[in-house]
């Protein structure tokens, strides 16, 4: 992709786990463009991963947020003012729930886990454009990840499906309230990807043939995909787009039935699998 | 050695960065090769990539060891 499309544009990115994260494909695509990048990261474990992957970009702004407590979100912003004087994007790839939950049913939501998902996979998008709107002194643009489970019902994608809604909405309410300073704001709803997160979500092997068979692109989708996506929505090529939740999903969303030329998806499961 | 067992130990080495030697049957991931709670989870993806097969969360919670992992691949193969 290499251009100078994001030349002298900054970008924070958090929420990247390893190399098989569509944060990585969105911040490989940002830097192929010439964008200069920072990562914030949750806890050691993570560190040790984003560190390595930083470095494969030329970024040495590696910092800790736990977008938990707004304290740790201060101190993020705090310490990358010391770096950068001006933010210019952002990109939000953090969602969590009780894996326990991410299985069997909805209406089985425990309170605690519903609090928790709606704070960690919602309010921590809001909470961070709160501190990066004082950066984006110049405008700017911020994209998060949400997934179809929003719009309509997937199996086991339960509270996450609810908190992706509400992800959803936060976007279009964001977008009316920094659009006057020339920030916009948008979703990624990306098809499913076998990422470390993804691996908490049941069945996911199931989900990802049924929507390889049924997709118009008759395909899964990858992280170059919504890397690809995601530069146009974070680069000025997007620069009357906002509010948007941009489906980057092989065209799934558009089906409503099985696909006429799919096989029964019992047929090719049990197949692979045995 | 059989084969599966050559693929498991290779990428137990790369993504862990172990020394082929500590990769014996009865080696812990977490205990002996330093293995932290998403790398099993990794592994466990990799395993499921190398191999094309599925792997389930209740299964990977018993898949403890090199030995374990090896053990779980072919009787799923």
């Amino acid at each position: 992709m290499g251009s100078e499309l994001m030349r002298g544009k900054r970008g924070l990115i958090m929420g990247l786990a390893n190399d098989k994260s569509i944060a990585w494909g969105i911040a490989k695509a940002c830097a192929d463009a010439g964008a200069d990048l920072a990562f914030s990261y949750q806890g050691e474990a993570l560190k040790k991963r984003v560190d390595p992957l930083a470095a494969q970009v030329g970024s040495s702004i590696v910092l800790p947020c736990d977008v938990a407590t707004d304290e740790s979100i201060d101190a993020l912003f705090d310490e990358l003012k010391e770096h950068w004087d001006r933010l210019d994007f952002l990109v939000h790839a953090i969602g969590f729930s009780d894996k326990s939950e991410l299985r069997g049913r909805y209406v089985d939501t425990s309170r605690g886990n519903f609090a928790m998902s709606m704070d960690i996979s919602v309010y921590s998008f809001t909470a961070v454009m709160q501190r990066a709107e004082k950066m984006m002194t110049e405008g700017g643009s911020a994209v998060t990840l949400t997934y179809y489970g929003a719009e309509q019902v997937m199996p086991h994608y339960n509270v996450m499906g609810v908190a992706k809604a509400a992800l959803e909405a936060s976007v279009r309410y964001m977008a009316e309230d920094l659009g006057k300073d020339g920030i916009r704001v948008n979703a990624i709803s990306a098809g499913p990807i076998k990422t470390l997160a993804a691996s908490g979500i049941g069945d996911f092997r199931y989900i990802l043939k049924w929507n390889e068979l049924n997709s118009p692109l008759r395909r899964n989708v990858t992280i170059e995909d919504v890397g690809g996506s995601a530069l146009y929505l974070l680069s000025d090529l997007g620069s009357a787009v906002t509010g948007e939740v941009h489906h980057v999903d092989a065209g799934y969303h558009v089906v409503g039935m099985k696909a006429v030329d799919a096989p029964d998806i019992d047929v090719v499961t049990k197949r692979k699998e045995g | 050695m059989s084969d599966v067992a050559d693929r498991v130990r290779k990428i137990v080495v790369e993504h862990l960065g172990v020394d082929e030697e500590k990769v014996t049957d009865n080696a812990s991931f977490i205990d002996d090769l330093g293995a932290d709670s998403l790398d099993t989870v990794e592994l466990v993806m990799a395993f499921e990539e190398e191999f094309g097969i599925e792997i389930p969360d209740d299964a990977a919670e018993t898949i403890q060891t090199f030995g374990d992992a090896v053990k779980f691949i072919k009787d799923a193969q």
